[in-house]
């Protein structure tokens, strides 16, 4: 039964120990120039210089900075927005189409029009991002809200409840669970977003900058090792918000 | 005595005496098909009445235009006189999973509408204990209602609508989604509820048995356009028990019943040929 356990705990990482056993050979055997793919103890030394005495943590953390901000921005407005939109199905039907289509439009077209209205600065990568991030926000929140189960908000109007009591206290929650697979996708998509940017808008800082910057000048240590902190932060953003999720919305799917 | 041809034939109706609830020139109609035209009934108070028809006649349609969940094409009712907004209501939905907040315990479900109607906490804490010993619950109301079985979820559900001391309790379907063995529990519990209270209570039933079981009377509707094709009376005295379902009284009013429900059932399918 100990073992069963040990061996339980053990299942998820026989993946990455295989990925990791598997990039060690590869590098070992010489299969691939090794300047273009370094062993994973380079890499990985050079994480550890990245962090201690580099400023890989600083890049981590600007990025960190501009995915926040501009995810804040897009669920500061795109949430109260999606649930004006889907508590009318009419008026989320005569918009449906804008909102799929700039949905559909790669966010990254939408640069150069950004750097026209806003310049080369801090303020049109986040705008980038929270807009791409905002429509997914935006319309999984309306249909959080056009696909709210009725009955919860007849029991509350029978009950006596204002238009705005059942929205703020029924039709809201019921619509969160969706809101927040909005909010996860979102989130995930500023990231893509600001790194693309940083890597191509004029930055001097930023994960992307330093991946971009370390391709450059062939430091491919470094270039894993940042490529590796942006998997983290990647996975790490999702994983925070399917523990608030199970947290939070524990009634999800019940 | 010379009422003028003019006025709506509704409008000259008198309610009997004892009548709780009002309904006069009731019309609605889905998509061009009439189901209710002009369609006028009085519910006695203090009293349980049961709905009980055809497949898709609109009994809870009627409750549910009756209650303010549906807007009525045309047509009015009155409880005593006054109009839905200034009449404390409750409602039983069949489906207590879809009607209960899972994002509340339990205990906040019932005290949701006490909230709503602007009480208190404290008086609202003091309500719900109340209920809580006048029901004798003895699971644990600090659960969400996902963690309870569906015999204590539509419990809860009950307890919420009763809360607000309700003058109407409107009850649609509320046990056909619950097992045999919770379902007599349930009626029993009800029948409770309903000699310590009193409360006027509309059933709308698609189980014969627990119509004619739980009502003074049960009103029989036809086919659409819907009309009432009779109203039996049952009035074995209470507190009835599983003893009464095998009693001369209420296999009388069932029988009768079911005479009723089959001629009405019969109009159409003669017609469809056997």
């Amino acid at each position: 039964m100990f073992n069963g356990r040990i061996a339980n705990a053990l299942t998820p990482t026989i993946g990455a120990l295989a990925f990791i056993f598997l990039w060690w050979f590869i590098a070992w055997l010489k299969l691939v120039d090794p300047i273009l793919l370094p062993s994973p103890q380079a890499s990985a030394k050079a994480i550890w210089d990245g962090f201690v005495g580099g400023n890989l943590m600083k890049d981590l953390l600007i990025t960190i900075r501009r995915t926040l901000m501009a995810f804040g921005i897009a669920v500061a407005i795109c949430v109260p927005l999606g649930l004006i939109l889907g508590s009318s199905v009419r008026v989320y039907r005569s918009l449906e189409f804008v909102i799929d289509f700039f949905r559909s439009t790669p966010a990254s077209a939408l640069f150069p029009l950004f750097l026209v209205i806003l310049g080369v600065g801090e303020s049109t990568k986040i705008a980038v991002a929270a807009f791409g991030a905002g429509l997914l926000i935006l319309f999984n929140t309306a249909y959080g809200v056009m696909n709210a189960r009725k009955t919860r908000q007849a029991a509350a109007r029978v009950m006596g409840a204002s238009p705005m009591r059942v929205m703020m206290g029924v039709t809201l929650l019921e619509s969160l669970p969706q809101t927040f697979v909005g909010m996860r996708s979102g989130v995930s998509f500023s990231l893509v977003i600001v790194i693309v940017a940083e890597m191509f808008i004029g930055s001097t800082d930023g994960l992307g900058q330093r991946v971009i910057n370390a391709q450059m000048i062939f430091n491919m240590p470094e270039m894993y090792a940042t490529i590796f902190a942006a998997g983290v932060l990647g996975y790490g953003l999702n994983l925070i918000f399917i523990v608030i999720e199970r947290r939070f919305i524990h009634w999800g799917g019940k | 005595m010379n009422a003028p041809l003019d006025v709506p034939a509704g409008k000259l109706l008198r309610p009997a005496p004892g009548t709780h609830i009002t309904i006069r020139g009731l019309t609605k109609s889905f998509a061009g098909q009439p189901l209710y035209s002009g369609f006028d009934l009085d519910i006695p108070k203090g009293q349980i009445t049961s709905i009980f028809g055809p497949n898709g006649c609109g009994k809870s349609t009627m409750i549910n235009m009756v209650a303010g969940l549906l807007p009525m094409d045309g047509g009015e009712a009155l409880f005593d006189g006054k109009t839905l907004a200034d009449t404390v209501i409750g409602y039983v939905f069949q489906n207590y999973r879809d009607a209960l907040f899972p994002w509340k315990r339990a205990i906040d479900n019932i005290k949701y509408p006490l909230r709503i109607a602007g009480k208190s906490r404290g008086e609202a804490d003091a309500r719900a204990d109340e209920l809580v010993k006048s029901f004798d619950i003895r699971f644990d109301l600090n659960r969400y209602p996902y963690e309870l079985s569906g015999g204590q979820q539509q419990l809860v559900s009950i307890m919420r609508s009763l809360a607000v001391h309700p003058e109407v309790l409107f009850l649609d379907e509320p046990f056909s989604a619950l097992d045999y063995e919770m379902t007599l529990f349930m009626r029993d519990k009800l029948q409770d509820i309903f000699e310590a209270t009193r409360t006027t209570m509309i059933l709308v039933s698609h189980d014969l048995d627990e119509a004619v079981y739980l009502a003074d009377q049960v009103l029989m509707l036809t086919r659409r356009p819907t009309r009432i094709a009779e109203v039996v009376r049952f009035d074995a005295p209470r507190p009835r028990h599983p003893e009464t379902l095998t009693s001369d009284a209420f296999i009388r009013a069932k029988a009768q019943c079911l005479e009723v429900f089959q001629r009405e059932v019969r109009v159409r399918d003669t017609s469809i040929g056997a």
